[in-house]
């Protein structure tokens, strides 16, 4: 195996996969889930919604198995539980004493547990390792037209209320002042958190993809003071980490998620240790002229 | 001047509450407040911490429904003066994200965001609008900063600049003073002379009693209610004051004090 990889050319590396009808398949998939993702992980990021995408993400579990089991897309079981595990954190936390952290553990924990059973309960060809770490190189064409329409909704409302949302995450009291809706942008980047968490799980299943929902953001945010910036670098970075993630998964028959959320975090590493004002070993020139 | 604000006489009435009673799951927070504030009036809201104070800011800004009362800015119920863009808030330095990765001139051009289309995309004006405003604070040339890397005045001056390109004709500001330098100070106290001329009105949430003292023409003192309510002479009196403190306040009408004298903050 060793002596394939070297004698191969990087020309070779990078083409021949797209020989294959299905890695070209994964590439795309991957590479467009990722700029999703990434776009969505600046809000996450700036807002402090770690935590929450990793709720949102674990407590769509129940809702694939029952889509599938029930013979419906996959993405709209995911998106009712997804939607509905943010429901219930607000409701429990008004309802009670209980602090938010605490509600959002115990909710997502519960969804998740939930997703497991009715996995072990309800026969069907349900592969748990798909869910739970996705499979990109085995996307069916079903799932990927699934995926580019929540895409194109996801890109088209972050797009549309890009400024808006970006005001609600750096000052709503300001947005309440000028009249804007807060209530519906706080649910409209909830929904947009569930939906891109449906297609990020397609990719680095359910376990990972709130690595796609807050790395990329935290990357950009350290190399950027411009919110346009950071955005694109997120996306780029994202995208990236994503395509070569499922090449290297490729030649080197390591698990796909993993791969991608490891390159992901690679460039974080080098973010945190070189950005240019924010890195470890930052340049002190730059801090100087300001 | 904004012609906006000809057209208004002088004692137009820009904020009215009548009555406000605010509960928070049955807890009282704030009774029977009644203000009335007309244009181009400079007016300190003071109380301690936990003493309504803030309450009836939110109320005013639309936060917090009161469950009897009404309020009225420019004659109209809250929520539509704030579509029509008459309310400002210039908020405490402590309530905002100083890494956000925004500039100045973004922060600045936030105050527009309400008069553009739903894209929000700037138009001439506005950025006309956003330029004068940074002129009046004295910040055009750190407009490509990054908002956290100012000083703390020149942060309450960047926020102050985006009430002034909202064209807001009531300006809600959060403890204003706090963490500003003395040339801020000095523009902010030009600034709001100028509002007051312009018709604008303002208040100021605040427990600093010296600049209450410098600043205001009215005071309104809040105790779970309006204690007292007047020109700034009449109000500031020990007896009043010893009742919004609860004989706190040592000796607030002489000398050089700080505002931490006076509040458990």
């Amino acid at each position: 195996m060793s002596e394939f990889l070297i004698s191969i050319t990087p020309i070779d590396w990078l083409l021949d996969p797209l020989t294959h009808d299905f890695m070209r398949r994964a590439l795309m998939v991957s590479a467009l889930v990722g700029g999703v993702c990434g776009l969505l992980s600046c809000y996450m990021t700036l807002k402090g919604w770690a935590l929450m995408g990793d709720a949102v993400s674990h407590a769509v579990m129940p809702g694939v198995v029952v889509a599938y089991a029930l013979g419906l897309p996959f993405s709209l079981g995911a998106f009712v539980f997804g939607v509905g595990s943010v429901a219930l954190i607000g409701f429990v936390k008004q309802k009670s004493r209980i602090k938010e952290d605490t509600v959002i553990g115990l909710v997502f924990t519960g969804f998740f547990a939930l997703g497991l059973v009715l996995v072990s309960k309800i026969k069907s060809n349900i592969d748990l390792m798909q869910i739970l770490f996705g499979s990109p190189l085995g996307i069916s064409r079903s799932d990927v037209n699934q995926t580019l329409i929540i895409s194109f909704i996801v890109i088209s409302i972050l797009l549309i209320f890009r400024k808006d949302l970006m005001l609600y995450c750096f000052d709503a009291k300001h947005a309440r002042s000028i009249g804007i809706n807060t209530g519906i942008l706080h649910y409209l980047l909830l929904t947009l958190l569930s939906l891109s968490a449906v297609v990020g799980l397609q990719t680095v299943g359910i376990i990972l993809v709130v690595a796609m929902l807050i790395t990329p953001g935290a990357t950009a945010y350290l190399l950027t003071d411009r919110f346009d910036q950071m955005t694109l670098l997120a996306v780029i970075s994202s995208s990236f980490s994503s395509f070569l993630g499922v090449y290297i998964s490729y030649w080197s028959d390591i698990e796909t998620g993993g791969s991608i959320v490891l390159v992901q975090t690679l460039i974080f590493l080098i973010a945190f240790l070189f950005a240019p004002r924010y890195g470890i070993f930052k340049n002190q020139s730059l801090i100087k002229n300001d | 001047m904004n012609p906006i604000f000809k057209s208004h006489e002088k004692d137009f009435m820009r904020i009215e509450a009548d009555q406000v009673c605010v509960d928070y799951n049955g807890t009282v927070a704030l009774y029977d407040a009644s203000l009335n504030l007309k244009a181009g009036s400079i007016c300190g809201l003071v109380g301690m911490n936990g003493a309504g104070k803030s309450t009836f800011f939110k109320a005013l800004m639309g936060f917090v429904r009161p469950s009897r009362g009404k309020i009225r800015i420019n004659g109209i119920k809250v929520n539509q003066a704030q579509k029509e863009q008459s309310v400002a808030y210039v908020p405490q330095n402590e309530g905002i994200d100083y890494s956000f990765p925004v500039s100045v001139w973004d922060v600045v051009m936030m105050g527009r965001y309400g008069a553009m289309n739903i894209f929000r995309i700037p138009r001439e004006s506005d950025r006309r609008a956003v330029v004068h405003a940074l002129e009046r604070v004295d910040l055009l040339d750190l407009r490509e900063r990054p908002i956290g890397s100012l000083s703390g005045g020149q942060r309450k001056r960047a926020f102050l600049a985006r009430a002034i390109a909202q064209r807001a004709s009531v300006l809600l500001l959060d403890e204003p003073f706090s963490g500003v330098d003395v040339p801020t100070e000095k523009l902010m106290a030009e600034l709001f002379l100028q509002f007051r001329q312009e018709g604008h009105t303002i208040l100021i949430s605040t427990h600093d009693l010296n600049h209450v003292r410098d600043f205001c023409d009215f005071v309104v003192l809040i105790n779970k209610t309006v204690l007292a309510y007047g020109e700034t002479s009449e109000v500031f009196t020990s007896e009043n004051l010893n009742k919004t403190f609860g004989g706190i306040p040592p000796n607030p009408l002489s000398g050089p004090t700080s505002s931490k004298d006076f509040v458990n903050e």
